[in-house]
Order: C-alpha cells, then sequence, then structure tokens
C-alpha cells in the first residue's frame, strides 16, 4: 500500500485549487502541533523550561504551550533537571500514567547522563535507563532556543511516523510495551539498576 | 411549632448547627509532582474537611550531594557547583562562596571588583524577588499574566548576566580575590537603561497587584509568621524581615562595600503572606537605589587580585564561615581547611531550607489552598534545600 501522495500530482491539483492529503498525513499534523507537555519540572532546567514558555521565547508558536499539570491529559515528558534516585521512580511512574503516545525530552546534561553531578551518589546517571527517550538536548542549562530546537524535532519525528504498515509507530504496536516497570530502593541501590529492554548504551573498546 | 423548628427542643441547645462533623483526618500527599510546589518537594498534609491539622515536609528528592562533591573537589572547583545551589542567584552564591574563601585565606579584593559583586548581586536580588512575585501570583490562580510579565524583566538582566558570564543562569563570575572578566563601558550603559527603566515595570506591577481584591483576600492574615518564632527558628531575609525584625546582613557584617551604600530595609507589621509579598516589592526599590549609587562610584582598575593563584590554590589550614545577605536569606558557606588542595569539610547555610522549616506553623488552621500561596510566599528553590 502506497501512503505517499505522488508529489507531481499533488502540485498540479493545487495549482487548481484543490487540497489533497492522506489521512496519515492530517493525523500527523494535527498531533504534531498540539502538543501538550507535563507541567513537571525537576531542577534547574525547570526554570529554563519555563522561560521558554514564558513571554519572550514562545512555546505557544509551535502548539505546545498547554502544560498540563496531570500526566492523563499530556503527550510530551520534559525530565528537565537532575534525576535522583530517589525521585527516578516516581518520573517511571509518570510516565506509565501518560497515555499513548506519549515523547520524552530528556533536557541537560542531568537527565541525559547525570552531568556535572554524576559523581554523587544520589544522581541517577541517565533517565533513559527507565524510560525511551526521544530527543536529547545538551547544555548546562541548555538555552530556551535549544529546547525549541528539541521540540521542532519532535515535530519531524511525529510528522514522520507511519500509522500502518511494517514499520509503523511503536505507540500503535500492541506487541511494544507503553508502561515500564517501576524501579524500587532494594539494599544498596535502585532495583533494578536499568531496564534491559531500554536501555542499550554502545558497547565501548578499550584497546 | 416555631418557624425555625428548634423550640421544639425546649432546654436542649441545638446541637446540630454550629457542632463539627467528627471525623478522621485524610491524609493526602502534595508532591513531588504538583504545579506549584516549586520543583520537587513533598508535604505529607492531614486535612481535616479542607483544613490543615498537620503537615510534614519530605524532602531529599533534589538531593545532589552538593556537600560531598565539595570536599572532593578543588576550591576553584565547587564554584560552578555553587551556581546550581539557588539556581535563580547564581551571583550572590558564587559571592558568598568566594567570601568565605576569601576569610579563609586572608585574600583582600580589589575596589572595582567589589562594586561589580554589588552591582550584580543586587541585579540578582531584583531577578530573583521579580520572578517570585509571578510565580506566587500564578499559584493563587493568577495564571499567566504576572509570570509573563516578570519573565519579560527577567530576560533584561539575564541579558546583562549573559554579556558579562557567558551564562545566562549559571553565571560561575566571581573568583576568589575579585572577578573573572571585567565589564566594558558598554555594558555598563546597558545596565542604566535596564534600571532606569526598572521603577516604571515596578509602579505597573504594583498596580497590577496591590489593590487586588483576590489577592488581598488570599494573603492577608494568612501564613502569619510571629517575630519570636521567626527569630527561635532562625528565619533570615524577606520573611524575617517581614515579621518586623531589623536584621539584615548588608548591615548587620557590612561585608563588601555595602556600608557605603545609603538605602533603608523595608520592614513588615503582620508577618503574613501580604507582607512577605510587599516586602520584597519594596525591596527591590532599595536594590534599584544601591544600584544607581554604585554605578556611579565605580571607579577603574583591577578586578582580580593579582597574588592570588587560582588554580593549585591551598589556604592555610584553618576554618572560615562567611555570609552574605541572598535574595532569599542568610547564606553562608562554612569550610574547613586542612590545608589540602579541597576543603576539609564543606557545608552550606542554605536560607531556603531554613525558613522552610516553620511551614507546618504557618499552614495549621489554614485551608489546602492557602498551603500553596504560603510555601510561595516563602520563597523555596529546591536546588538549595536538598543540596
Amino acid at each position: 500500500m502506497s501512503d505517499q501522495i505522488d508529489e507531481g500530482l499533488r502540485s498540479e491539483l493545487q495549482k487548481r485549487g484543490v487540497w489533497v492529503t492522506s489521512t496519515q498525513e492530517l493525523y500527523n499534523w494535527g498531533r504534531k502541533n498540539s502538543i501538550w507537555p507535563l507541567q513537571f519540572g525537576l531542577a534547574c532546567c525547570a526554570i529554563e523550561m519555563i522561560a521558554t514558555a514564558a513571554s519572550r521565547y514562545d512555546l505557544a508558536r509551535f502548539g505546545g504551550e498547554v502544560f498540563r499539570p496531570s500526566p492523563r491529559q499530556a503527550d510530551l515528558m520534559i525530565v528537565a533537571g537532575t534525576v535522583t534516585k530517589k525521585m527516578a521512580p516516581q518520573i517511571v511512574r509518570l510516565y506509565n500514567q501518560m497515555p499513548d503516545p506519549k515523547y520524552v525530552i530528556s533536557m541537560g546534561a542531568c537527565a541525559i547522563s547525570g552531568g556535572p553531578f554524576k559523581q554523587g551518589y544520589n544522581v541517577l546517571k541517565g533517565i533513559d535507563r527507565y524510560i525511551p527517550v526521544d530527543v536529547y538536548i545538551p547544555g548546562c542549562p541548555p538555552r530556551p532556543e535549544a529546547l525549541l530546537h528539541a521540540f521542532m524535532e519532535l515535530q519531524r519525528k511525529i510528522d514522520g511516523q507511519k500509522l500502518t504498515g511494517q514499520d509503523k509507530a511503536s505507540h500503535l504496536d500492541r506487541e511494544q510495551p507503553s508502561e515500564f516497570p517501576v524501579p524500587a530502593f532494594g539494599a544498596h541501590d535502585l532495583e533494578p539498576p536499568s531496564n534491559p529492554n531500554i536501555f542499550r548504551p554502545p558497547a565501548i573498546e578499550r584497546a | 411549632m416555631s418557624a425555625t423548628g428548634f423550640h421544639e427542643l425546649e432546654g436542649a441547645p441545638p446541637k446540630a448547627m454550629n457542632a463539627r462533623i467528627e471525623g478522621d483526618l485524610m491524609e493526602v500527599s502534595m508532591g513531588p509532582q504538583h504545579p506549584s510546589t516549586h520543583g520537587v518537594f513533598r508535604m505529607n498534609v492531614a486535612l481535616d474537611g479542607e483544613v490543615v491539622r498537620k503537615l510534614k515536609p519530605v524532602f531529599g528528592y533534589l538531593h545532589r550531594n552538593h556537600e560531598k562533591i565539595g570536599e572532593n573537589t578543588s576550591y576553584l572547583g565547587s564554584m560552578p557547583y555553587t551556581d546550581r545551589l539557588d539556581y535563580f542567584c547564581s551571583m550572590t552564591n558564587n559571592w558568598a562562596y568566594a567570601l568565605s574563601v576569601e576569610k579563609l585565606a586572608g585574600i583582600e579584593v580589589p575596589e572595582r571588583a567589589e562594586y561589580l559583586r554589588v552591582i550584580l548581586a543586587e541585579l540578582t536580588r531584583l531577578q530573583n524577588h521579580v520572578s517570585l512575585l509571578g510565580f506566587l501570583l500564578s499559584d493563587m490562580g493568577a495564571w499567566g499574566t504576572p509570570l509573563m510579565y516578570a519573565f519579560r524583566e527577567r530576560e533584561k538582566i539575564l541579558d546583562l548576566f549573559e554579556s558579562l558570564s557567558g551564562s545566562r543562569m549559571m553565571c560561575d563570575y566571581m573568583r576568589f580575590g575579585g572577578c573573572r572578566v571585567d565589564a566594558g563601558p558598554d555594558w555598563f550603559a546597558r545596565a542604566q537603561k535596564i534600571i532606569d527603566a526598572f521603577p516604571r515595570f515596578l509602579d505597573e506591577f504594583e498596580e497590577l497587584i496591590v489593590s487586588n481584591e483576590i489577592l488581598i483576600a488570599r494573603t492577608q492574615n494568612v501564613g502569619k509568621l510571629s517575630a519570636e518564632l521567626a527569630i527561635n527558628a532562625g528565619i533570615t531575609g524577606p520573611m524575617l524581615r517581614a515579621s518586623g525584625v531589623n536584621y539584615d546582613l548588608r548591615k548587620v557584617d557590612g561585608y563588601g562595600i555595602y556600608p557605603r551604600f545609603k538605602f533603608r530595609i523595608p520592614l513588615g507589621d503582620h508577618g503574613d503572606c501580604y507582607d512577605r509579598l510587599m516586602l520584597r516589592a519594596l525591596e527591590m526599590r532599595e536594590s534599584l537605589g544601591i544600584l544607581n549609587q554604585a554605578m556611579k562610584e565605580i571607579p577603574a582598575g583591577p578586578i582580580m587580585n593579582p597574588k592570588v593563584k587560582v588554580r593549585a590554590f591551598k589556604p592555610p589550614i584553618g576554618e572560615a564561615y562567611g555570609r552574605i545577605e541572598g535574595p532569599k536569606g542568610e547564606l553562608g558557606f562554612y569550610l574547613i581547611s586542612d590545608g589540602g588542595a579541597s576543603p576539609y569539610r564543606y557545608r552550606v547555610r542554605p536560607p531556603s531550607f531554613i525558613n522552610l522549616t516553620v511551614l507546618e506553623d504557618l499552614c495549621l488552621g489554614h485551608t489546602v489552598a492557602d498551603v500553596m500561596v504560603i510555601l510561595g510566599s516563602v520563597d523555596i528553590v529546591m536546588g538549595e534545600v536538598d543540596r
């Protein structure tokens, strides 16, 4: 099945005043322009997230200004700040409570890898150990422009998602999990230390 | 039978009218994910209907091992970490840390650097107080508008910080014995422009909020803090002064070059949320006065003490406690040196955390909706509370 419209035919029809689209394009267009983030800040990056939503940078231009305090109404989780081992279970639980399709932006060095606090005994070394992350933004903290860029990258990703076929989006695949096990405190550390189904760091080969 | 029906129960008082329905307290966990907890703060609240009967704060959701890292890194290496303590006020955090190291090692600071520090600390106070007012009003339900106004002004000050230090929020600007980079005449011209325009914004903002009926109803007589309790609990900063205690380290300690400036300390009468809110508005006006004086008087000269070896810095054996009046209260760093390259003990005295200890006393007897207003008026930042 072809889900692409012939571009030549489309422009030809557009010249005659006929606008042609496919269900997939229309559906993705609607989704990507009304991403509602979860109103949820952890640390310093959250202030830059608020600045992005506030007057100068104005996230509303990208359809993302509707910050929802409840995960049940949110499409996007912006993990903005240091994830501590005490907070990590709550974040996974919040992620599990979000309805599909859901996306995650890992904002700042801390959420990616622990950042400057990586050596700390209470700091989780990256939220991607427990939940799948769509866009990573480096920076400590990233500038609001960087968050806008991540937002546009996410829109691009949503735009390219297929609704049918073999390579359809993972949230449409019944086999793919949409909830992930919540870690708990064991004797010394969070158990399990990571979710092996999600967290597959590249093997580093040292000579 | 009378119209009210009560006279039938001759002799016995009408029982059902004013008697409270006795029931179990309901425990509610507010946070760590809550839109108004200013980060990841959790309160376990026991509610009687809507009224708070018990409140237990739960900390540690942002414990980032600041002190432990400080003991394992060099003296200079801790400077960027202090930015991330109270992430609204990196400049004042830098200053407090630099001050305690300077005390520890007996370092002199050049005149121009002292002036730059005062200018940047007062600009930090402006942007901290203005964003606090925005957040507080946002918590009260004025969703959007005040925060937008506040962040519009905050961005202007952040622009100044960025052009000077290279970063909007994490400035890492001060060093032991001075400052990192000098500000040119261009920077001062831009800063003066922002300072000159600020009173107009304050007038506008105060007009918006001060006489607002809803704001008065939500804040007056809410969360009263007596001067006695404030002193006993070690409260500092605007929260203490809103209770009527005249204690400002800029006057008491006179650290840096603050004794040279003429400014007044605003004080509150009632110690309620309204006083705490208005006190910040008044403090901003005094800060503008200090800024104007400092901008006029700033001398030319070096900004760094040339004798200080910033790298491979090893202070003599000893201990020191340096404190400043941060926008949130007394921010202090206690350092013990064993003569090595990193401190033996590194302790932060965080104003937000200590101001938070009276939260239960403030909230008891108020409704659960007032808890958010009280918490907002305490002015906490979780990075500093949990460290």
